[in-house]
């Protein structure tokens, strides 16, 4: 070995390309690796839209369908419920939908295109559990103060029947409205909004 | 001041783990021989392909089902609904047959220079080691995609135990959980493949790493290196593993990978090779493809087996193909390592052993005629003999003087005149008239290769005396 | 020596995928670039052969996709009507009915270019002739006592064989028109191998992406071998 008439810097340049190439490479190797964790074509066919038939849905009725996985509530509510929904405001933590979860078609008071029919997402805001459909006014467990809603047992979050979270507990926001439409009165295609989507 | 802390955090690090004394004497201060030529390669990239064949693994792992009335379905639809799945299963299964090339031509290195005689036999018997355990893991994982030969291929090999005397119907049985191979062995197979083995192969990798440190490495002369030191007692024909090896090495990591890609992107199959035809029709119980052959890697062993008329005897043979290598450094008796310094005997016959290991490569991979069986009989006694013969033509032999010190290998560029020479030797240059421009065409020339290829031969067989 | 067993490693060459006795294998033109060739293939395969074979490992999507046509025109044009973009290639039949009429279940095709190769399955599509001896009344000069009809006779016509005498059997050397079938022998021809290049796709639908890619890696991988070339030797000149 001699260590004379080595030049430095060239070392250096090449030692950097080849770091940087190298780097580069093993960049573009990371991609396929990291991706191949992500929602395969069958959980994309799962998150396909569906379509739930709500000719059959009685008044005061909840149905469940399940979309990319997730649970989806479809409620029919009274005419009294609506009233209440429209005056019980005051303890809601955001009770215009501001800083919650839907499409711009459900974005008013009864969070629903027709405002009878309720459709959401049946998982808290808060960390994931799917909340009880508790429609009953002021039960022993619930206190004076329910009016029929949403509650969640893992940590006590609770939703008025439009999916709006009440103040004082742990869940963010409302629950999220997914993106819906009707094909037919009584055909809801979960999963599209067909006019939203310009908007 | 940020550079403080971070400098501090090092420092902090480096006070309670002795990475710098790892890094120093196994890659700064490891001396390895300066003479290391294109044989040495393999070591590395047998690490390389370990390595991928650890990541693309787990990815797999992550959507693979175990189970037999999944597990073809699950391959595909890696193949086609995961992500880059596609990518991730060639690299896996290309990954496999590269590895064996690798370990083969790594093994041969061993076997030209004498890397296995004293005082590298520790070093050996790892490698060994790791070669049965990669063996069985090539194995058991070639069973989970669940085909035709998958099953079939599994069949037959498990059932070689049954040859084993009295208690060889109850072990093939044990091994399968099963009557035949069925839910059960796939699941015990997945578990040997995915956890058993690569934690055994881990652990015999840092041996034969720890053994060969310990030693130092061999080299194309055969000499060792240790035995002429400078005055400050480094080896004077060793130069430190960190730079020269790692940038040469990471050469070598290139052109390995360029052949990588270019199966794994435009032949993932080879030809039926890495990936048999029949392996795409879900394992059938109920039908045998009309012909099985193992891959290609398990071929000579296939062939051994095949070559003796009796079932025992088979499996005695096929398994004695695998113990006499371990043998390999006390069968030698020569005096030097290298075949540099070997006299003609040893030549011809590791060139007669190279012909008859992939004759019985390609043997095995044929349907066995009577005249196929009778050229893998004559292949297998000259593979036996090779080892078992050993003995007797090493230390009979007559060697050439080892010299002190290594020879500096030519490089490629040195190489090259040579090659402008005889490819010179084999074209003419002819001279034509077209549209009144004088065009020069090159074209070959009869008389001059033929010349050439004398010359190679003769070459040839005076590399052999 | 060196050099001698390297090239004794070069020995390993593919070995050609063997063929029945009789006819040889016609080779079909496989080119996964003709996404019209693919759609007609995919299209004749739903008309003529799902009937039977699923191909459950495609998804009507995947066409769309790989084929880069729109979803509504695959649906349209190639899929069964009332299937969704969705939905894997399925067939219509169950496996009772399929046990009662032909004693066992018609095999998924989704890789069956990969197990059998292309050219088989081209000169198979086209070997069908009228053998009344057969309970079906057809055999197949590649498959021989094969357990299917002729799914294109329609488009084909019928076939009759041409025999031979060779080392004292008889063997089928050509396959003779008899009747002609709405289609001309060219546009069979051109049919089947649409249909054909629509199975090899099937069989590995990455192979679109692969082969593109390829080129990519390699240049990237052999840039990085020449720094990495240059590297070795600035530091090796230290070496003497």
């Amino acid at each position: 070995m001699s260590e004379q008439g080595v030049d430095n810097s060239k070392r250096q340049f090449l030692t950097t390309a080849l770091t940087v190439v190298g780097a580069v490479g093993t960049g573009y190797i990371a991609v396929p690796f990291l991706s191949q964790m992500q929602p395969s074509t069958k959980a994309k066919a799962a998150g396909a839209p569906v379509e739930i038939d709500i000719s059959k849905l009685e008044t005061g009725q909840l149905i469940r369908a399940a979309w990319r996985g997730k649970p989806v509530w479809v409620l029919n509510r009274t005419p009294d419920v609506l009233e209440i929904l429209a005056s019980n405001t005051d303890n809601l933590a955001d009770p215009d939908s501001q800083e919650s979860n839907q499409p711009t078609s459900s974005q008013n008071e009864f969070r629903s295109i027709k405002p009878e029919i309720f459709i959401a997402v049946g998982l808290c805001t808060h960390l994931g559990c799917s909340p009880t459909f508790r429609p009953e006014t002021a039960p022993n467990d619930l206190g004076p103060d329910w009016k029929g809603g949403f509650f969640c047992p893992c940590h006590g979050s609770g939703f008025d029947l439009a999916g709006r979270v009440v103040k004082g507990v742990p869940a963010p926001t409302n629950l999220d409205v997914p993106p819906h439409h009707y094909i037919t009165d009584t055909l809801v295609l979960i999963g599209e909004d067909t006019v939203e989507d310009s908007a | 001041m940020k550079t403080n802390y971070v400098a501090n955090c090092g420092t902090w690090f480096l006070d309670r783990f002795p990475l710098t004394k790892l890094w120093n004497e196994h890659m700064a201060q490891y001396y390895a021989p300066k003479n290391f030529n294109f044989w040495y390669f393999f070591g590395s990239l047998a690490l390389l392909v370990l390595v991928n064949q650890f990541i693309t693994g787990i990815l797999l792992t992550m959507n693979y089902k175990p189970d037999a009335s999944l597990a073809f379905d699950s391959v595909e639809y890696i193949m086609r609904e995961v992500p880059w799945g596609w990518l991730v299963r060639y690299m896996h299964s290309t990954g496999a047959s590269a590895f064996f090339i690798v370990v083969y031509l790594h093994m041969f290195r061993g076997l030209i220079y004498g890397s296995y005689k004293q005082p590298r036999e520790l070093i050996w018997i790892f490698g060994m080691l790791l070669f049965v355990a990669l063996m069985a893991e090539a194995f058991m994982g070639y069973l989970l995609p669940w085909g035709q030969m998958s099953y079939w291929g599994a069949q037959v090999i498990i059932s070689l135990f049954s040859a084993i005397p009295v208690i060889g119907d109850d072990l093939s049985l044990w091994v399968r959980g099963d009557y035949v191979i069925s839910d059960a062995t796939l699941n015990r197979f997945f578990a040997f493949h995915v956890i058993a083995i690569p934690l055994i192969l881990i652990m015999l990798v840092f041996l034969h790493i720890i053994a060969l440190h310990e030693v130092g490495s061999n080299n194309p002369d055969g000499i060792e290196i240790k035995d002429s030191k400078d005055p400050w007692g480094h080896p004077v024909d060793g130069i430190p593993f960190h730079p020269y090896y790692t940038v040469k090495d990471i050469v070598g990591v290139a052109v390995f990978l360029f052949f990588f890609a270019t199966v794994l992107f435009y032949m993932p199959e080879m030809g039926g090779y890495f990936l048999e035809h029949a392996n795409f029709i879900p394992a059938d119980p109920l039908a045998t493809p009309e012909h099985i052959a193992p891959v290609w890697y398990f071929t000579p062993f296939y062939a051994i087996l095949r070559a003796i008329p009796d079932k025992f005897a088979g499996v005695i043979a096929m398994g004695g193909a695998i113990v006499v290598l371990f043998l390999l450094p006390w069968l030698d008796r020569s005096p030097v390592k290298s075949i540099r310094y070997r006299g003609g005997i040893y030549k011809k016959a590791l060139f007669l052993f190279v012909i008859s290991f992939l004759g019985l490569g390609y043997l095995g991979m044929q349907a066995p005629t009577a005249g196929a069986t009778m050229m893998a009989r004559v292949f297998t006694s000259i593979y036996f003999a090779f080892f078992l013969l050993m003995p007797i033509y090493t230390r009979w032999e007559k060697t050439k003087p080892v010299p002190k010190r290594v020879n500096q290998p030519a490089s490629i560029e040195d190489h090259i005149p040579a090659i402008k020479e005889s490819f010179a030797a084999m074209t003419l240059e002819v001279s034509e008239q077209k549209n009144g421009h004088t065009v020069k065409h090159t074209r070959p020339n009869p008389s001059g290769i033929a010349h050439e290829l004398s010359k190679l031969v003769k070459k040839m067989k005076g590399s052999l005396d | 020596m060196k050099k001698l067993l390297q090239s004794c490693l070069l020995l390993l060459m593919p070995l050609g995928v063997f063929a029945s006795a009789g006819m040889e294998l016609d080779s079909a033109g496989i080119d996964l670039t003709d996404k019209t060739s693919l759609e007609n293939g995919a299209h004749l395969y739903v008309q003529y052969c799902l009937g039977c074979h699923s191909t459950k490992y495609i998804r009507y999507l995947n066409l769309a996709d790989d084929f880069d046509i729109d979803e509504q025109e695959i649906l349209n044009k190639v899929a069964p009507e009332g299937a969704g973009i969705y939905d894997k290639m399925l067939t219509a039949m169950n496996e009772h009915d399929a046990k009662k009429w032909f004693g066992t279940q018609p095999p998924d095709l989704s890789l069956i270019a990969r197990s059998r190769g292309a050219d088989w399955l081209y000169s198979y599509l086209k070997g069908f002739y009228a053998d009344p001896k057969k309970p079906l009344g057809v055999n197949n000069a590649i498959f021989p006592d094969v357990g299917m009809p002729n799914p294109l006779w329609k488009l084909q016509g019928t076939q009759r064989p041409v025999y031979e005498t060779v080392d004292g059997q008889e063997v089928i050397t050509e396959l003779e028109l008899e009747e002609n079938g709405t289609m001309s022998a060219d546009e069979f021809d051109k049919s089947v191998n649409d249909i054909v290049n629509f199975l090899v796709y099937a069989g590995e639908p990455a192979q679109l992406k692969r082969e593109s890619m390829g080129k990519y890696v390699l240049f990237f991988i052999f840039m990085f071998g020449v720094i990495a070339y240059l590297l070795k030797k600035e530091y090796w000149k230290d070496i003497h």
